[in-house]
């Protein structure tokens, strides 16, 4: 009888993946810490973990089609003289022009007021293109104040301090040299071809007592015309939106560590910040404590994609959800028709986040005139209203399935969880048993 | 003369009767009185109005001026002019921190002192200070001329572009990519336009030292890591 030894086959660290040997030589061959766009791509607790429960003999439904679910919804009604009523609880994220071609902007601008919602500037200031089609349009306040001028604050619906964001909590920004053309070095007040550098905070206010004053400010200026919203990246939702309620906000953008950036450093968008899912309920308790649910609206953003994720944000509480990435993938953002292109970059598309250089194929975020005019912001507009449209449609089947004649009237008792981790988040039983981690009890 | 008495009147009347002046109006100056440290005096002016305010300021006064001329006949707060785009702010006292924060257009004098932070992310405004200035001021300063005639504190210029900098005193020490650099003919001949304007006479412009941007942080470079 003859013994042999069986081979093993060759077994790879858990610890040392591929992607994570592959990026220690990329360091070692490069000098420089990994550059990209988007949001997470580590899998999070999110809204696939939860499901609603549906009418039952106790809840009965509304009829699909022909019992009114109403979608409308009022930002700024705490403090501003004129308020703005969208008709579907999904509005635009901050995107910035520089980050995004002019074509882009003026594609989110059209989209957004064929489906009755805002969109928003970003890092960069506002281009008359993106005020002309935008019916309304926020006016981000940021750091760097690069294009910011009393003027565009002025022609603004609402003006929306940030604060940060979910990809970067207590980062600034970096748009490099390549994506500096001439117009956008000009309403930054910069040489072209350089790194433009987004300060991380604010330079002529830090704390919540000198953000009260901030935005007095800037009622003051605009005669108390404007809502203002303030926007936190996901880290101590509680406490940042007491902070920005206590400061005057009528309105808190909180943004999961999903929500997408034009560039940061992956190091930072993959270790820092919290999911969506975890800051929905504390920032929701923190406005019930204070006695300001549905007084100060509450906007979510990071990772949003469907009617069924908007529904169950609004069903944890929020008024309003915000889509970045989204929409840049409703316009046209790697997209298969540009297989080919990617390739050549060294990636597939779906993977494509390498937004910084400004090759984008597909024409988006890129300031190269002969990619961006690929994109037709006529057609990409209307892509960008029917996905809109599709992801109100469904979470209005949602809420009419739940009974709710009106998005806002989805509430925390509609879901279950599937998993602990996302029971203990958003504070809802897990699936099947009327207890989630953390209730009193245990 | 319109004057509001800030003991008896909101800030708001006075805020909003600068904003809702008429074109071709007669009353063009206003005078503030007792301001007792008001935030937010005077902001988002836009039309060519004078305004006297007898008193000291808290923050952000004058805060987006565009074409008015305001006189503090005191010291300001945090962020006086912050942001402006044209016209002129005079603060016969000191200012506090952020003294034309991201300022893109016209003429801020300080007669006083200048606390951090001077000159922020100015973006072409141009700053005289009689007196001394804080640490990081004109921090990543983009363009605009910033006029020290005392000393500067800690990191002056961190992370400067192309803002140009020129202080009469001593400088504690220079922030990031900030360096000493030629006093020009074209500087000097700035330098005495920006004194004139600011009302100084007995001092002459060859007295100051430039400082501008070495230019070495543009674009990021490994080996520049110890800058960061």
């Amino acid at each position: 009888m003859s013994y042999h030894n069986p081979p093993t086959p060759p077994r790879k660290s858990a610890t040392f993946d591929d992607q994570t040997l592959a990026e220690i030589r990329r360091a070692a061959a490069t000098g420089i810490y990994d550059i990209r766009g988007g949001g997470t791509k580590r899998k999070v607790p999110h809204f696939d973990d939860l499901l609603f429960l549906g009418a039952s003999i106790s809840r009965y439904p509304l009829e699909g089609y022909r019992e009114k679910c109403d979608t409308t919804v009022v930002l700024g009604s705490r403090f501003a003289k004129k308020p703005i009523t969208l008709k579907t609880p999904i509005t635009i994220a901050g995107m910035s022009f520089g980050a995004l071609s002019g074509n882009a902007k003026e594609a989110l601008g059209r989209g957004a007021t064929l489906a009755g919602t805002s969109t928003t500037t970003g890092d960069g200031g506002m281009t008359d293109e993106e005020r002309g089609h935008s019916q309304m349009l926020v006016y981000q306040y940021l750091p760097s104040r690069y294009g910011m001028n009393p003027k565009d604050l002025r022609r603004a619906d609402a003006i929306e301090i940030v604060i940060g964001q979910g990809a970067k909590p207590g980062g600034g920004g970096m748009l490099l040299g390549q994506k500096i053309s001439d117009r956008v070095a000009n309403m930054r007040n910069l040489p072209k071809g350089i790194d433009q550098r987004s300060a991380c905070r604010h330079p002529d206010w830090t704390g919540p007592d000198d953000l009260e004053i901030k935005i007095m400010e800037l009622r003051e200026i605009t005669d108390w015309e404007k809502p203002i919203y303030v926007k936190v990246g996901g880290a101590r939702p509680y406490y940042d939106t007491a902070l920005a309620v206590k400061a005057g906000a009528d309105v808190v953008v909180l943004d999961g560590m999903q929500g997408g950036t034009a560039a940061t450093q992956d190091v930072f968008i993959e270790n820092v910040g919290m999911p969506t899912l975890a800051c929905i309920r504390p920032a929701v308790q923190a406005l019930q404590d204070l006695g300001m649910h549905r007084k100060v609206q509450l906007i979510i953003s990071g990772g949003i994609r469907s009617g069924a994720d908007v529904a169950k944000a609004l069903a944890l509480g929020a008024d309003a959800v915000a889509i970045g990435t989204a929409a840049l993938v409703a316009i046209g953002d790697n997209d298969p028709r540009w297989e080919e292109e990617y390739q050549k970059l060294g990636t597939t598309a779906g993977a494509y986040d390498d937004w910084h250089e400004g090759k984008d194929p597909a024409g988006i975020t890129t300031q190269d005139p002969e990619l961006a005019a690929r994109l037709d912001p006529v057609t990409a507009g209307r892509r960008l209203a029917n996905y809109l449209k599709v992801m109100t449609l469904e979470a209005q089947t949602i809420a009419r399935a739940c009974g709710k004649n009106h998005l806002h009237n989805l509430e925390p008792e509609d879901l279950c969880a599937l998993t602990m981790e996302a029971a203990a988040m958003a504070q809802v039983p897990l699936a099947g048993t009327s207890w989630y981690p953390g209730k009193g009890g245990f | 003369m319109p004057v509001f008495d800030l003991s008896t009147t909101p800030l708001r009347d006075l805020n909003s009767a600068l904003h809702g002046l008429p074109a071709g109006a007669n009353d063009t100056v206003f005078e503030v009185i007792n301001p007792r440290g008001h935030h937010a005096v005077a902001v988002g002016i836009d039309a060519p109005v004078t305004v006297e305010i007898k008193g000291s300021v808290g923050y952000y006064c004058a805060g987006m001026n565009d074409g008015g001329n305001v006189t503090v006949h005191g010291s300001a707060g945090p962020g006086v002019a912050e942001n402006m785009m044209s016209g002129s702010v005079v603060i016969e006292g000191d200012a506090s921190q952020y003294a034309g924060a991201t300022g893109r257009g016209g003429l801020l004098v300080i007669k006083g002192n200048a606390a951090s932070r001077c000159g922020i992310s100015m973006k072409g405004i141009d700053i005289v200070v009689h007196g001394n200035i804080g640490h990081m001021s004109a921090f990543m300063g983009q363009s605009g001329h910033l006029v020290v005639l005392g000393d500067a504190g800690d990191a002056l210029g961190d992370s400067l572009y192309e803002a140009k900098l020129f202080v009469r005193g001593s400088v504690k020490s220079l922030g990031a990519d900030c360096i000493e650099k030629e006093l020009r003919p074209e500087h000097i001949e700035k330098l005495s336009e920006l004194l004139e304007l600011a009302g100084i006479s007995d001092v002459r412009p060859e007295e100051f030292k430039r400082y501008g941007s070495a230019r070495k942080l543009y674009n990021f470079n490994i080996d520049n890591a110890d800058a960061y």
